[in-house]
């Protein structure tokens, strides 16, 4: 499956990232071979086989409502104690 | 003859909850007024390496809601990441629910214009989480992470209403419901609540509507349009929606929402009557101009790819659901039934009395004092409706006495002893001087003279008190 370079742009747009025209081309290149991969793992038949969405197997690990310390007032502040973006 | 239009509306309503640590860290989530970015960790700050851990009470709280309003509680439920890039959160997605939230299909009755019920089907309750304040100075934009993280739970219903006012009728129970359970403060102005509202309209099929009249036309819940009366009446829910939405957002109250939408219904009615063509768009209220204005269109819309946050385990909490039910309190439209049927009152009289749950717990104290003294409920009803007394201030016993010294024909409201107690005196000022030299026994010509002007109905020792302080002077 080939990915277009409007794909690829769109992607680099959802992923906050600048891409150059050389780039934007080698990335098409490289994610259709992902993709490639990807459709041939969808060869194998995995009918009835439960997708594994997390590798723990844990169920319900939830922690009591009790509030606890935040970090100290040591992280990078410039403006009255506001981040700055 | 003229086109009809008919307004689709569904909402989603943010809530946030009122627990005592954030969703997935022990930070307070007490952040209203606090100075920016002291309630932060590196779980709510996004730095790596940082695991979520999810806070139990806040669950419990979504599950109340959920159960509350109907829906089924699900068998699995599971975290997933709704990515975007915004300085409103620093991990770069919010951790939501997407595809197996907590609670499925619920409902919401409210009542017609014409006293009918009117069910509004609720579509999902799920569990997320708050993001961090942003305000914008000049070029620059502040960021305060205190909010990052707390507990918030979305309610999303189908699109079954077609009016305004009916928008604000469910939110307001929804509130109400919110502080019924304890779960949340609900306050507009503060933000614990914030409601969007996906606005969009329809041309009525005329056809369907040849054996209605006029007057069945007048008695419907709806709303004018410069184009007639969009009604409710012939909304199929099999029937298409329309292929736009517009989403009215970051609203902070339910009068500026009505605004909104009504301003909606008739810029969309007008478009399409021009034959122009929607397209969906996010809105915002403009409260000067008194309009909506474009915040994003659909273009420019995120993608946000959803996936299951592999940091969180799944939920299997189902069997939870019998004790939460347990614990919840009597919903409000339960109690308000209640009072009807067990005290004879009127719907409305009951619907005043269930408003909060600290008046309904305080009539039913009184009612039961009350029963001893074989007074009525509905005669409590009405004294406090009728006299608004401070719940936090008049105790139960009081307003007994009070109501049976009024059924007595006792005067014993302070105000008016003391308008009789002043013209006593200034009847009788020589008394009056008397009393204030020291002729303690003046007192009773005064006494006298209130008990003549009042029948003998006045309570006669309040009244002394009265005088007495009025003398003392």
């Amino acid at each position: 499956m080939k990915l277009s370079i409007e794909q690829v742009k769109k992607v680099a747009k959802l992923a906050n990232l600048s891409l150059t025209a050389d780039e934007e081309n080698l990335y098409a290149e490289q994610l259709s071979q992902i993709l490639d991969y990807v459709d041939q793992l969808n060869q194998v038949d995995t009918l009835g086989v439960e997708p594994t969405f997390n590798v723990t197997g844990l169920s319900n690990v939830m922690r009591k409502d009790e509030d606890g310390k935040s970090l100290p007032k040591n992280g990078p502040y410039k403006t009255k104690g506001v981040f700055e973006e | 003859m003229k086109q009809l239009y008919e307004p689709i509306i569904g909402l989603e309503v943010h809530v946030e909850l009122n627990t005592k640590s954030k969703m997935f860290c022990k930070c307070s989530a007490d952040y209203f007024g606090k100075e920016p970015n002291t309630h932060t960790c590196p779980v709510c700050l996004g730095l790596p390496g940082a695991l979520p851990y999810i806070n139990e009470t806040a669950i419990e709280s979504c599950m109340k809601i959920g159960l509350a309003l109907g829906c089924t509680v699900s068998e699995i439920s599971r975290f997933e990441r709704k990515n975007y890039f915004y300085p409103d959160l620093a991990k770069g997605y919010q951790i939501s629910q997407y595809r197996w939230p907590l609670c499925k299909g619920g409902r919401l009755q409210i009542t017609g214009n014409s006293g009918q019920d009117i069910t509004i089907r609720i579509n999902r309750v799920h569990q997320e989480e708050d993001t961090g304040k942003l305000t914008h100075v000049g070029n620059e934009t502040l960021i305060d992470f205190n909010r990052c993280g707390v507990p918030l739970v979305e309610i999303v219903t189908e699109p079954d209403f077609h009016g305004s006012e009916k928008v604000r009728d469910f939110a307001k129970k929804l509130q109400q419901l919110f502080r019924y359970l304890g779960v949340s403060n609900a306050d507009m102005e503060r933000g614990d609540m914030r409601l969007e509202a996906n606005v969009s309209v329809r041309k009525i099929d005329m056809s369907l509507r040849e054996d209605e009249d006029d007057e069945a036309i007048s008695n419907m819940d709806g709303i004018a349009t410069p184009f007639g009366l969009a009604m409710t009446k012939n909304v199929r829910n099999d029937k298409p929606l329309p292929n736009y939405r517009i989403e009215l957002k970051n609203i902070n109250s339910f009068r500026f929402m009505v605004a909104a939408i009504e301003y909606e219904i008739k810029r969309q009615s007008e478009a399409l009557e021009k034959g122009e063509k929607l397209t969906a768009e996010t809105r915002g209220w403009d409260q000067v101009k008194k309009e909506t204005y474009l915040q994003r269109s659909k273009e420019e819309a995120n993608d946000y790819r959803y996936f299951p946050e592999p940091d969180l385990p799944e939920l299997r909490i189902k069997n939870k659901e019998l004790r939460i039910k347990e614990e919840m309190p009597e919903l409000p439209w339960n109690k308000e039934e209640r009072f009807v049927s067990e005290y004879g009152l009127t719907k409305d009289n009951a619907r005043i009395l269930a408003e909060s749950n600290d008046l309904a717990e305080y009539y039913e104290s009184v009612v039961k004092l009350g029963k001893q003294k074989e007074m009525e409920p509905k005669q409590i009803a009405n004294y406090l409706i009728n006299q608004k007394p401070d719940i936090n201030k008049v105790s139960p016993e009081e307003i007994i006495k009070n109501i049976q010294s009024k059924s007595a024909g006792i005067i014993g409201d302070e105000a008016e002893l003391k308008k009789i107690a002043f013209d006593v005196i200034k009847e009788n000022s020589e008394s009056a001087e008397a009393f204030k030299a020291g002729k303690l026994g003046a007192l009773n010509v005064l006494l006298g003279a209130i008990m003549k002007k009042t029948a003998g109905k006045a309570d006669i020792e309040k009244a002394k008190e009265i005088l007495e302080n009025l003398l003392s002077k």
